[in-house]
C-alpha cells in the first residue's frame, strides 16, 4: 500500500501515467459537455411553471455540487500531504482550491441571474446561497494562505492545515446558517414548488454533472502536471521530458 | 503574565470595542427601537473584530525574540503549552470584553433583562473565539503581514459562534427559552478545545518550517 502510493505519488511517475489520464478524460468531458447542453438546452422541454429560464440549472446544479466535492478533494490530498508528505498531493491542495472556488463563483453568480426572473432579486439571505458564499470565503482563505509563502512546500502545507479545519467545520457552518435562516427568517420571497423531475430534465442534468466532474479531474491533472514540471524544473527528468516534447 | 507589563497593548483592542460600538448610533442613527434590535449583532460583530485585533499578540512577540522556538523545544506535551497562551490570552481579552460588553449594550438601549444572555454567550464563546484565532496565527506567523491574513483564515470559522450568540441574546430579548442554544454553544466550546491545540501544534511546525 505504502509503496503503492509513494511509487505512483512521485513527480515523475505521476507525469507518465497521468498523461494518458488528462487526455482520456478531456476528450470524454468533451462528449458529455455535448450531449448535456444539447440535451439540455434544445431536447428537455420548457418548465410548466419557470419557462426556459429554468435551463440555468444545467450549470447551476452540477457547479454547486463541485463545489462542496472539490472541497472534500483538497482536504483529503491536504491529509495525503501532511501525513505520507506526498509531493504531488501539496500540489494537488493548490490547484484544486483555485477550480474550486470557480465553481463555487460560478454557481453563485449563476444563482444569481436565475433567481431575478424567478424570485424577484438577486440575492436572498437563504441559507443554502449563504453557506456556499461562505464556502466562497473559505477558498479564498486557502487560496491566500497558500500563495502568502515563499516556499510553495510551506504554503502548501499550511493551506492543507486550513483545509482540514474547514473540512471539520463546514457541516457546522452549514447547519448554523440552515438553523439560522428558517428561525430567523421565513421565505418572504415566493418559492417556488420544486417538481419531481421529469426524466428528460433529469438526464441533461446528470449527464452534465457527470461532465462537470471529469472536467474538474481533467483540469487537474493538467493543471498538477504544469505544476509538477515548474517545481521539478531543477531534475534531470524534467530536462529530458522538455528535449523530447521541443 | 507579560501581557500585564504592556498594559497599552492590552487595552488596544479594548478601546477599539468602544468605540467602535459607539460608532453605530451616530453612523446609523439614534433611533431606540432599531439600536435595541440591532444591539446583539453589533456588540458580537465588534467583539469578534477586537478578538481578531488582538490574536497577533499571542504568539508574535514570542515568535519574533526566539521564546516560542525555545518553549516548544521543551520536553513535556506541545499541547499544555498551547493551552497555557490560549488561556493566557482570553483571560486578558476575552475576559474583559465580557466585562465590557454589558456597559456598551446600555449605550445601544438593549433590554436590561436579556443582559444576562449577553454575558452568558460572550462568556462561553469568547474562549472558542481565542481557540479558533490560535490557528490562524499559527498558520502565519512566519509571513511579514501575517495579521489581515490570518483574519481572513478565520472569520469564516466564526460564523457558527456568530449565529448561535444572537441567536440566544434575541431570543431572551424575546423572552423564550435560551437553553439550548447555550447547550450547543457550549458543545462547540468543548469540541475546539480538544481538537484545536493539535492543529495549533501542527500549524507552528509548519511556521517553523
Amino acid at each position: 500500500m505504502m509503496q503503492f502510493i509513494h511509487k505512483y505519488g512521485s513527480p515523475k511517475y505521476f507525469y507518465q501515467w497521468s498523461y494518458g489520464w488528462q487526455r482520456w478524460l478531456t476528450v470524454i468531458t468533451v462528449l458529455l459537455l455535448g450531449f448535456g447542453l444539447y440535451q439540455g438546452f434544445f431536447v428537455a422541454p420548457p418548465d410548466y411553471q419557470q419557462g426556459e429560464s429554468y435551463r440555468i440549472i444545467f450549470i447551476h446544479v452540477p457547479a454547486a455540487w463541485m463545489s462542496m466535492f472539490v472541497y472534500m478533494v483538497m482536504a483529503v490530498s491536504g491529509i495525503v500531504a501532511l501525513v505520507w508528505r506526498i509531493k504531488v498531493a501539496e500540489i494537488v491542495i493548490g490547484e484544486s482550491a483555485v477550480i474550486g472556488a470557480s465553481f463555487t463563483a460560478l454557481a453563485l453568480i449563476t444563482g444569481m441571474l436565475w433567481g431575478k426572473p424567478m424570485w424577484g432579486t438577486y440575492w436572498v439571505w437563504d441559507a443554502r446561497l449563504t453557506s456556499e458564499l461562505v464556502l466562497l470565503f473559505l477558498y479564498f482563505g486557502v487560496i491566500a494562505l497558500h500563495g502568502a509563502f515563499e516556499d510553495p512546500r510551506t504554503g502548501a502545507k499550511a493551506a492543507a492545515i486550513l483545509a482540514i479545519v474547514g473540512i471539520i467545520n463546514i457541516p457546522i457552518i452549514k447547519y448554523s446558517v440552515e438553523w439560522w435562516s428558517t428561525l430567523h427568517q421565513p421565505a418572504t420571497v415566493a418559492k417556488f414548488d420544486k417538481p419531481s423531475m421529469h426524466i428528460s430534465m433529469l438526464i441533461p442534468l446528470l449527464v452534465m454533472a457527470l461532465a462537470f466532474k471529469t472536467y474538474f479531474m481533467a483540469l487537474l491533472f493538467a493543471r498538477t502536471r504544469t505544476e509538477v514540471l515548474a517545481r521539478e524544473k531543477n531534475a534531470s527528468w524534467v530536462k529530458e521530458v522538455v528535449e523530447q516534447e521541443s | 503574565m507579560l501581557a500585564i507589563r504592556r498594559r497599552r497593548e492590552l487595552s488596544n483592542p479594548l478601546v477599539f470595542f468602544v468605540i467602535v460600538v459607539s460608532l453605530f448610533p451616530l453612523g446609523v442613527s439614534p433611533d431606540q427601537d432599531l439600536l435595541s434590535k440591532m444591539a446583539p449583532g453589533v456588540i458580537w460583530v465588534t467583539a469578534l473584530l477586537a478578538t481578531l485585533m488582538s490574536m497577533d499578540a499571542m504568539f508574535r512577540s514570542d515568535y519574533d525574540d526566539g521564546s516560542l522556538e525555545q518553549l516548544l523545544l521543551l520536553p513535556g506535551p506541545k499541547i499544555l503549552l498551547i493551552g497555557a497562551k490560549i488561556t493566557a490570552h482570553w483571560l486578558s481579552i476575552g475576559l474583559p470584553l465580557v466585562i465590557l460588553a454589558p456597559l456598551m449594550s446600555l449605550l445601544l438601549y438593549f433590554p436590561t433583562h436579556a443582559i444576562g444572555s449577553l454575558v452568558i454567550t460572550l462568556l462561553i464563546s469568547t474562549p472558542i473565539l481565542s481557540l479558533l484565532g490560535s490557528v490562524g496565527v499559527a498558520l502565519t506567523l512566519s509571513l511579514r503581514s501575517g495579521g489581515i491574513l490570518s483574519s481572513l483564515l478565520i472569520l469564516p470559522f466564526y460564523i457558527p459562534v456568530l449565529i448561535f450568540s444572537t441567536m440566544a441574546i434575541n431570543a431572551s430579548a424575546n423572552s423564550l427559552p435560551v437553553s439550548g442554544y447555550y447547550a450547543l454553544l457550549g458543545a462547540f466550546l468543548i469540541v475546539s478545545a480538544l481538537l484545536i491545540p493539535f492543529a495549533v501544534v501542527a500549524a507552528l511546525k509548519v511556521s517553523y518550517n
